[in-house]
């Protein structure tokens, strides 16, 4: 059974004067395999958020299924087992950390006495200690982000989603979310999280879905996406005559001294090298060049239909609020 | 009790017991019922007479302010500053919510009503008044009176800006005082359909004079039991004919 199932999820907002229709997700199809972190992956304005939102019932999706494992999401039992951090949380700013997440104990009927010790054990995992009794008001951007982090696992979920999760978090904040979300799934948690920053995804995820234009345009584990998809070797040699060189492969670069050759295939590397050596060269280097995420997530964005939701997202931004 | 609603309904009393503006109004609702004392000077006839009519105005007064002006915020800011995101993505259904809401701006109210009438009780005596019963049923009736008020803001907070739903509530409440003149301006209309439609209008529109008793109370009588039962189950009904239509509303809306 799946964490999470998505199919044929679509999504449409109307302008003020409902005269205009715009189709944020024309049929979103995902699925999530328990103990995975899947990376949901996608530029400003791709439909990520709204997608989540569907998910969990705070937008009406126009068509589609959403499951959480096995169950329909819209259902009170499933939100028992998700736990949910919204994009830029904001918390009741009267209240401290700690009577917020009571607060948010007291809604999954969680006992007082379970409730203190889940508390301060959440307080010190995401690394509010000593901040737990400062008003809200006071807290800074990244601090409710932690308590936003904090209260989505106070019901020890089985699903957590997070959306943007690495948002207004310093580089140690950074580092102990990557953490925190690798010991999730050490418990057995699965995590699905939405990011539009390559680099968080690429260090952590174990599946990645890429949305854009409100379709998934690719869906799969990362380390096969990339390794499928080794673009060229790239072969560093010096010790040898320009000349000579130009004679082997005509197309070359140089630079300190190395020349460096871009070859497409495992086949042309080997007929390469063996001719540089056979005519005195010196081999620096072989390297099989990977697309990484990167250029995998730029190829969509140029391969595929115009990215419409966000060229348009300027003119109905506020509008058709 | 449910455990969301009740956690709605305390975390609601929590951040109106947190809030200055609360005091500030409750205050100045104490301050204005005792400065009754001065008005009774100024007037001829029964001073007593005048203190408690007064008074009771001044509480009735602030009062509804307290509850219009926490209400129309109550579902809105929730929603506004997204705050409900966390709590809708909860197991909390959205019937939940609203009744938590309403719930806990109720005990909002009944803790303001309480701490206000206690001082006008203590007034009172010290006024050389006696403890009369009949006080503290004007103060139960106000306090339904509220609890309509209360439903009413909380609908339109559901739907709309805070002073649109201002304007809506303020308008109901008044339009609710007026309506022992409903039947002269009913008399007025010709056309059948609009007889009609005065009559549907007559049951829709809150009917608030009912739940005020202050006159009967000051000059020392009071409604006699089957009215004030009346008055009660009409409360009941039409708070929960409200609640109905909020929760209704409330269950479509979609958040940003
Ligand atoms: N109420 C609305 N009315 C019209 N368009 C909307 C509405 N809400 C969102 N949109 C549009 O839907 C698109 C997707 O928005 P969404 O918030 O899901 O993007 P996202 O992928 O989360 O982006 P980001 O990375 O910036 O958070 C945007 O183009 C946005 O303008
Ligand atoms: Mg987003």
């Amino acid at each position: 059974m799946k964490a999470l199932e998505i199919k044929g999820l679509k999504k449409s907002f109307r302008s003020n004067f409902l005269i205009r229709r715009y189709d944020i997700l024309k049929g979103i199809d995902l699925d999530v395999e328990p103990g995975e972190i899947y990376g949901f992956l996608g530029p400003n304005g791709a439909g990520k958020t709204t997608t989540i939102k569907c998910v969990l019932g705070l937008l009406r999706a126009d068509a589609g299924e959403v499951s959480v494992a096995g169950q329909p999401a819209a259902s009170v039992e499933a939100r028992r087992r998700i736990g949910f951090l919204p994009e830029n949380p904001f918390f009741y700013d009267y209240l401290s950390a700690r009577e917020y997440l009571r607060f948010a104990t007291s809604l999954f009927a969680i006992p007082q006495a379970e409730a203190d010790g889940r508390i301060a054990a959440l307080i010190h995992r995401v690394g509010l200690s000593g901040h737990e009794d400062l008003k809200l008001r006071k807290y800074s951007k990244g601090m409710i982000q932690r308590l936003g982090l904090a209260q989505a696992m106070i019901n020890d979920p089985e699903l957590l989603i997070l959306d943007e999760p690495f948002s207004g978090l310093d580089p140690v904040g950074r580092k102990d979310l990557r953490t925190l979300i690798f010991s999730l799934r050490e418990q057995g948690k699965t995590i699905f999280f939405s990011s539009h920053i390559l680099q968080d995804m690429e260090l952590m995820v174990d599946r990645v879905g890429i949305i854009l234009g409100g379709t998934i345009r690719r869906q799969g584990r990362l380390s096969e996406m990339v390794e499928r998809s080794t673009q060229y070797y790239e072969v560093v040699c010096d010790r040898i005559a320009p000349r000579e060189l130009a004679q082997i492969q005509g197309d070359f670069a140089s630079r300190d001294g190395h020349f460096i050759l871009t070859l497409p295939s495992e086949g042309d590397v080997n007929l390469v090298v063996e001719s540089i050596i056979h005519n005195g060269g010196r081999i620096v280097a072989v390297t099989p060049v990977k697309m990484t995420l990167e250029d995998i997530f730029f190829s969509e964005m140029a391969g595929g239909a115009p990215p419409a939701p966000t060229s348009r997202s300027g003119e109905t931004g506020g509008g058709a609020r | 009790m449910n455990p969301g609603i009740r956690g709605i309904a305390v975390n609601t009393f929590r951040e109106s017991a947190r809030n200055k503006m609360f005091y500030l109004l409750v205050f100045f609702g104490v301050l204005f019922a005792l400065s009754s004392r001065l008005v009774s000077f100024l007037t001829l006839g029964d001073a007593m007479k005048v203190l408690k009519d007064t008074g009771l105005a001044a509480i009735n007064f602030f009062c509804v302010l307290i509850a219009i002006f926490t209400g129309i915020n109550l579902v809105y800011k929730e929603v506004e500053k997204k705050t409900v995101l966390a709590i809708l993505s909860k197991p909390v259904r959205r019937d939940e919510f609203i009744l938590g809401k309403f719930l806990g701006l109720a005990l909002t109210m009944l803790a303001a009503l309480a701490a206000m009438a206690a001082i006008f009780f203590a007034f009172i005596l010290l006024n050389g008044g006696g403890f009369d019963w009949r006080i503290l049923l004007y103060f139960a009736m106000l306090f339904l009176e509220l609890l309509v008020i209360i439903a009413v803001s909380l609908l339109f907070s559901a739907f709309t800006t805070p002073i649109l739903a201002f304007i809506f509530t303020v308008s109901l409440y008044l339009i609710g005082h007026v309506m022992w003149t409903y039947n002269e301006f009913k008399a007025l209309l010709r056309a059948p359909a609009m007889k009609v439609l005065s009559e549907i209008l007559y049951y829709l529109l809150p009917n608030l004079d009912k739940f005020n008793i202050k006159n009967e109370v000051v000059l020392g009588t009071a409604p006699g039991a089957a009215t004030i039962l009346y008055t009660v189950l009409y409360g009941a009904v039409y708070t929960a004919a409200l609640l109905a239509l909020a929760v209704l509303i409330f269950r479509r809306r979609e958040f940003q």
